[in-house]
């Protein structure tokens, strides 16, 4: 949940990535440290395992700038998409204040998606959240794969709610930086009603 | 607004109270540092030395060892582990709860015993429980009243840099 600090005037937010396992949320955090200014973001930390699976977070600190004499800050977080790593995820969840959902745009991911985002539904109710209520939106990367179904395939199964989605392609940053946008702005609009 | 995760919101005047506290807890520890974390990973106060720290990460990485703490605490049918104590060789470091929502974390190196620090903390953290109750009320009848008149033009221009 977000932090407003009116002593230092800045405004702190949460923002979690989430998919199914080797779907790119990781991959979508290193291409936003690697092009964003040293002086807006801080360290990116991996917790992963040996073979370089998220074993539990990526964090990345990021500032955007000031609004209204307000410094705004979003911490970027991945939850690790293994199956059996959900007593995680549902950590990683606490106190976020917006979610992207990362797909798999592969056919062979397809159950797996679906699975993860099923998945994201019941462990943001356990923590007293509606999907539908928060800030959202989706994202179908790996669009340069031979495999890769049609967005409006992934649509229909994927975004019923139709919240605003984007087709990337994470190691070279396509959609990357406009799911970043859409969902920070939301997540603002949001802060603004002051829910 | 969620029930379970109300909003934290900080404000001058009990950020100063805070801070009293923290400084005064780092001098009568002897510890090298203070930090105070909210259990999503944001840092709220800090004292002592914390210049050289990366406080950002550790702020993460501190909420992020709490709450799988918390996590086996819930498996293991415990309410949840009130402190956690890491020993290192140079430093060491001394995580406790603070109502439902701050860690208190005291960073400390041979200057001082861990006794001596968790003596300490007990004490800051009787003055600090009624603080963060107190703000935790006063940012939920306050805060649509205080946020900055945010248009749609501002978020805008936040991304056109």
């Amino acid at each position: 949940m977000s932090f407003i600090n009116y002593s230092s005037r800045e405004i702190n937010c949460k923002l979690v990535y989430y998919g199914p396992g080797l779907c790119g949320k990781t991959t979508n955090l290193q291409y936003i440290y690697n092009k964003t200014r040293p002086e807006a973001k801080g360290k990116m930390i991996s917790l992963a395992t040996e073979t370089e699976r998220t074993l539990f977070f990526d964090f990345l600190p990021l500032s955007l700038g000031e609004i209204r004499g307000f410094k705004t800050r979003f911490h970027l977080y991945t939850v690790p998409g293994q199956v059996f790593y959900d007593a995680s995820r549902k950590l990683i969840l606490k106190g976020v204040d917006g979610v992207c959902f990362v797909a798999d745009s592969q056919e062979g991911r397809f159950d797996a998606n679906i699975e993860s985002l099923e998945n994201l539904r019941i462990n943001l109710q356990e923590q007293g959240y509606d999907l539908d209520k928060l800030p959202y939106v989706v994202q179908y990367n790996k669009r340069d794969l031979p495999g890769a179904m049609s967005v409006e395939e992934l649509s229909a199964a994927l975004n019923p709610t139709r919240v605003p989605e984007f087709e990337a392609v994470a190691p070279n940053g396509t959609g990357v930086f406009d799911t970043l946008k859409a969902l920070a702005k939301q997540v603002l609009a949001e802060l603004r009603k002051g829910t | 607004m969620n029930p379970l995760n109300p909003q934290l919101v900080m404000f001058e005047e009990e950020l100063k109270q805070i801070q009293k506290i923290a400084d005064r807890l780092q001098q009568d520890s002897r510890a090298r540092t203070i930090l105070l974390i909210d259990k999503n990973g944001q840092l709220v106060a800090a004292a002592g030395e914390s210049t050289s720290l990366d406080t950002t990460s550790l702020s993460s990485l501190v909420a992020g060892n709490v709450a799988a703490t918390g996590g086996i605490a819930q498996l293991l049918k415990e309410d949840e582990f009130s402190a956690q104590f890491h020993e290192g060789k140079g430093m060491s470091i001394h995580m406790t709860l603070v109502g439902r929502r701050i860690i208190l974390v005291v960073l400390f190196d041979k200057n001082t015993t861990q006794g001596l620090v968790r003596l300490r903390v007990k004490k800051a953290q009787d003055e600090l429980v009624p603080i963060f109750e107190a703000l935790a009320t006063k940012s939920m009848t306050s805060q649509t009243t205080m946020l900055p008149d945010i248009t749609d033009q501002d978020i805008e221009n936040l991304f056109d840099t």
